[in-house]
């Protein structure tokens, strides 16, 4: 009994309590990122954006929270019931489960496992599952057609992501997210992070982040007007909220990879004292804000492309050029002599 | 070791059940969703093997696109369910005895089973620590199977080329934006500024096409 | 000259290497040109061919073996190899007016055809089932899209879906096959499963008998016949002269292997297989042909019943066997396509014709040409001294000399009811009122007819080229 206590139960309780603790500072973070999202947005605009709830409307996410958690779910009468609570379900729990393999700091990791950058890349292209099948269960002509481009869109921008993985993996030589921040730490500091040398597929990362995740410009799936509100038309409520969630917590996901991929991760961008002794999650924390900010700004600035022109910039401008970087990336490294062991 | 038998079980037969309901469940669209997983699933299976790249894969590359385009297009299948199922029942009895032949024979099989130590040799054979299987894999896809990966992608080629072949067509009534055409457009390209007399309309002979 | 890659050498697949880069440069610039080069596309592929077939006869003499044993040339490859290259080639030459027209200026059709051609190839060579999956699906994945590229035509694409679903199912069956024997023996290599398969082991067996179905399906032989008449007459006319000519070398080429090479320990168990798949294609072949209106579908009855004939000399299992199974590919793919070659001239005001009533009076209209067609028929049935006679005479004396009596007997009766529906063509040539005249034969077409026209009359008269060169290339697989 002693035996199974120390090596099957206390692990056990230790992964779950970590989890939990993560997934706690995650949601509220989320819903200052919320908040963050539309003030942004608000300043571009020369509005205020939420002042109302709180000061300076800090509260105002709570709020809304309240708000959506108490009113009635109400459900289509045609429409496939069981698909129809599932997705948000998945939508939600797909997101947050990322979260378990990305390093906050050297060793902040739930799982520190040798695949993670698969891992990640394998739940995000799981994510279009939640659209798809609020989009078709919805038995409702907007819903279906945003699934439809959802699942285009997705499945097209996952392929380039794919590819700037690659040219990173390239460079590391692991597919360990520790590792990768572990091979960006030099004495160059924030000249020696991946973004210089792979700048052209940070950009396309960055692009390609806002496409995956459904951001505007690229927010065709949601298009609010062409399709209503897309896929969450026929939502309300709870099920209404953990879209919500799970589309912001993707996008913080993403941030977090960008962050992780080509700006350091935890590592200070000055390598020297005083800089050093701030902890390696404030760095963090504050990459994925700068990552999030651009990503915010994008939607208050871009007007929302069209489906073609969507399409033609995944496949004819980036997959090429993507392409042709993994395959100089790979030359240079080889024949350059700097492969990694 | 209790965790890794519970979490075989679980996978396993979550597998099995979402196995057996991509082909019992009435509606295709369950069914995909049932094997998509299935799939995660499998891969769950893989992760406990160690095996985690292929894990990885099969969720990336099954779940995260064949099964999505597979999902896009049943979606979109206006089939009659019922009229699906009336030969069900026709066929029902000819499909049992196939099945059954199926099975006495791989009952047969099975019970003639001698494993050849070559296949048990490699089945046991230590899984090498110092690489992790990422690394193993690539240590010896592009070295000595070479062959196989080069043909497999001559194979995708074909593949690639035959879906391009049979479906794409040019209609020419479709309006296509060409965007470099689109980005050298300037004013002097795309109008002409005319002057046009009082109560006269346009006089000139394209005067028509102007108008439309 | 030594050229490796990760310390394979890659001299022996030169020919395969060529093929894949040259199909590849084709499928550029025809992607960068678009449909108007569909012509010089294929013209560069027919010579593009040429130069791989060259390639593959200059490779240096006696057996080669690379990428650990996956892939062998000896002369058995060669000879098939050349063959297959041959086939195709004159395919790709019998296209051209195909796809001259304005609706159907598909240049992929070329590389299509290379590409399933170097599936072929790899085929012919595979050293293991690995390979030979792999080469199997490179050639018939390419068949299928060119089954269905006749796009605006209904049939066309019925045929390209059928052969898709039914391929699929055969290749399921042959993985089955295959994955079974490989956990039997322990290895894939054609060389160690031929080490470790003395026993007719029942799990063994079982996979053998899920191969040979796989293979049969490739081969069109009966029981897995039924996609041929079908696909032969829905695809377009080149296509199935592509077809009926040099996928089936590939499939006979890799039956003959696989059986021979990998399972010579226990040839009882595969010879009852292949005596039964041959009998039954024979008889199929002969009596289903006889109330057929199209002559597409005849044809494919007629394949049907070829490959029948074909393997009884696999069924004898020795090195004269194989020897007859080899002249009788070359013989059978001659005729074939000289065949096609009239069928593909069958047209009346550029719309092409394809009932057997149409050939009424031919003799009268286009004698020439009801002449070399009366003559390909009488080959196909077998009637000395053309060179259908020689191709049966080989396999038939090798099924003898292993004691298939019955074998013989039933073929040489096959052979004579084949010739019933064979000769009744003949007949409605030379003996009925013509149904009008023909449109002019094109120049290729005419070539083509020719040299295969005079190759099938005057076999006879100097068959020891092909005869001892089949000897060569049955010896090397002993």
């Amino acid at each position: 009994m002693a035996e199974f206590w120390t090596s099957t139960l206390w692990p056990l309780i230790i992964m779950v309590a970590q989890s939990l603790l993560v997934l706690v500072v995650l949601l509220i973070a989320i819903a200052y990122i919320l908040l963050a999202d539309r003030k942004i947005w608000a300043a571009v605009q020369i509005r205020r954006g939420p002042n109302v709830v709180g000061p300076f409307g800090l509260l105002q996410s709570f709020a809304d929270l309240l708000k959506f958690v108490l009113k009635e779910p109400v459900v289509p009468s045609s429409s496939n019931k069981g698909v129809f609570l599932l997705a948000p379900l998945v939508s939600c729990v797909l997101a947050l489960a990322a979260w378990a393999v990305i390093p906050m700091d050297l060793g902040w990791v739930i799982s520190d496992i040798n695949v993670g950058v698969l891992y990640i890349f394998a739940i995000s292209s799981l994510s279009v599952y939640g659209i798809i099948m609020a989009g078709w269960s919805s038995n409702s002509k907007y819903p279906f057609l945003s699934a439809l481009r959802a699942a285009a869109q997705m499945v097209s921008y996952e392929v380039s992501i794919g590819f700037v993985i690659i040219t990173v993996l390239l460079c590391v030589g692991s597919l360990n997210l520790t590792a990768i921040v572990a091979a960006q730490d030099s004495k160059w500091g924030i000249l020696g992070w991946y973004w210089i040398p792979l700048f052209p597929m940070f950009v396309i990362f960055y692009v390609s982040a806002l496409a995956e995740t459904n951001r505007p410009p690229f927010d065709l799936v949601e298009a609010e007007s062409e399709l209503v509100a897309g896929f969450m038309t026929e939502y309300g409520s709870t099920p209404y909220l953990l879209f919500m969630l799970g589309e912001y917590v993707a996008i913080v996901t993403m941030c977090a990879l960008a962050t992780i991929l080509f700006l350091g991760g935890w590592l200070s961008p000055i390598p020297f004292a005083p800089f050093t002794w701030v902890p390696g999650i404030i760095w963090f924390a504050i990459k994925v804000m700068f990552m999030f900010f651009l990503i915010a700004m994008a939607k208050a600035i871009v007007p929302r492309y069209r489906y073609d022109q969507l399409m033609r910039l995944g496949w004819k401008v980036f997959l090429p050029l993507s392409l042709a970087y993994v395959i100089i990336v790979a030359a240079v490294l080889q024949f350059g002599g700097l492969a990694p062991k | 070791m209790i965790l890794p038998a519970l979490f075989f079980y679980l996978f396993a037969s979550i597998c099995v059940a979402s196995a057996v309901m991509v082909i019992a469940s009435r509606n295709p669209v369950h069914s995909v969703l049932f094997l998509i997983l299935a799939f995660v699933n499998a891969s769950g299976l893989f992760v406990l093997m160690g095996a985690e790249f292929l894990a990885m894969l099969l969720i990336v590359v099954y779940v995260g696109a064949v099964a999505v385009l597979f999902l896009f297009v049943i979606m979109m299948l206006d089939v009659d369910f019922t009229q699906l199922r009336e030969g069900f029942i026709q066929y029902l009895p000819f499909g049992l005895v196939i099945g059954a032949i199926f099975l006495a024979e791989l009952l047969l099989v099975a019970g003639g089973w001698v494993m050849n130590p070559n296949v048990t040799k490699s089945i046991t054979a230590a899984i090498p620590t110092n690489v992790s299987n990422t690394e193993a894999l690539g240590l010896v896809l592009y070295t000595k199977y070479i062959h196989y990966f080069q043909l497999a992608g001559m194979v995708l080629l074909v593949a690639m080329i035959g879906a391009i072949v049979l479906t794409l067509r040019h209609k020419v009534k479709v309006r296509r934006q060409d965007i470099n055409v689109q980005n050298a457009r300037n004013p002097e390209l795309a109008m002409e500024v005319r002057k046009v007399a009082t109560g006269q309309g346009l006089q000139d002979a394209d005067a028509g096409s102007w108008v439309k | 000259m030594t050229i490796t890659t990760a310390g394979y050498s890659l001299l022996p697949v030169l020919p395969e290497l060529m093929l894949a880069v040259g199909a590849m440069v084709l499928l550029m610039i025809g992607a960068f040109n678009g449909p108007k080069v569909t012509g010089l596309v294929t013209t560069l592929a027919v010579c593009l061919l040429v130069v791989v077939g060259a390639a593959e006869i200059m490779l240096p003499a006696g057996k080669h073996v690379t990428f650990g044993g996956s892939f062998i040339v000896d002369d058995y490859a060669r000879f098939l190899k050349v063959l297959a290259i041959i086939a195709s080639a004159v395919t790709l030459i019998l296209s051209r007016e195909f796809l001259a027209d304005q609706s159907r200026r598909i240049f992929e059709y070329a590389i299509l055809v290379l590409l399933s051609t170097l599936g072929m190839m790899v085929l012919i060579s595979a050293g293991d089932l690995i390979m030979l999956y792999l080469g199997l699906e490179l050639m018939s994945l390419a068949l299928y899209v060119v089954a269905a590229s006749n796009r605006d035509n209904a049939k066309s694409t019925e045929a390209g879906l059928k052969y898709f679903v039914l391929g699929a199912l055969s290749s399921g069956m042959l993985l089955y096959g295959a994955s079974m024997i490989y956990g039997f023996t322990g290895t894939v290599s054609f060389a160690g499963i031929a080490a470790e398969a003395k026993t007719g082991n029942i799990g063994l067996v079982f996979g053998l008998v899920f191969l040979l179905a796989g293979l049969c399906f490739k081969v069109s032989a009966v029981p897995f016949h039924m996609w041929t008449p079908d696909v032969y007459e829905g695809a377009p006319t080149p296509v199935t002269a592509f077809f009926a000519s040099a996928p089936k070398v590939a499939a006979l080429a890799v039956f003959t292997r696989v059986t021979l090479t990998a399972f010579p320990g226990i040839v009882v168990q595969w010879q009852q297989v292949v005596v039964f798949v041959s009998l039954a294609s024979m008889v199929l072949g002969s009596f289903a042909a006889i109330g057929q209106t199209n002559i597409k579908r005849l044809m494919a009855y007629s394949s049907i019943g070829h490959m029948g004939f074909a393997l009884v000399g696999l069924a004898a299992g020795t090195q004269e066997g194989a020897q007859g199974v080899l002249v009788y590919i070359a013989i059978y793919v001659a005729m074939t396509l000289g065949t096609f070659a009239i069928i593909l001239t069958m047209k009346r005001n550029g719309q092409p014709v394809e009932t057997i009533k149409d050939f009424a009076g031919l003799s009268r209209t286009n004698p020439i040409i009801a002449f070399f067609f009366a003559m390909f028929l009488f080959s196909l049935a077998g009637v000395p001294p053309l060179a259908g006679f020689f191709g049966k005479f080989y396999v038939f004396m090798a099924a003898i000399k292993s004691g298939l009596f019955v074998l013989a007997v039933v073929g040489v009766l096959a052979s004579v009811v084949g010739a019933f529906y064979y000769l009744s063509i003949v007949k409605l040539m030379y003996f009925d009122e013509p149904v009008g005249k023909l449109d002019p034969m094109r120049v290729e077409l005419r070539t083509v007819l020719a040299v295969a026209g005079l190759f099938n009359v005057l076999f006879f008269v100097y068959p020891a080229p092909l005869v001892s060169a089949a000897a060569f290339a049955a010896k090397s697989l002993f």
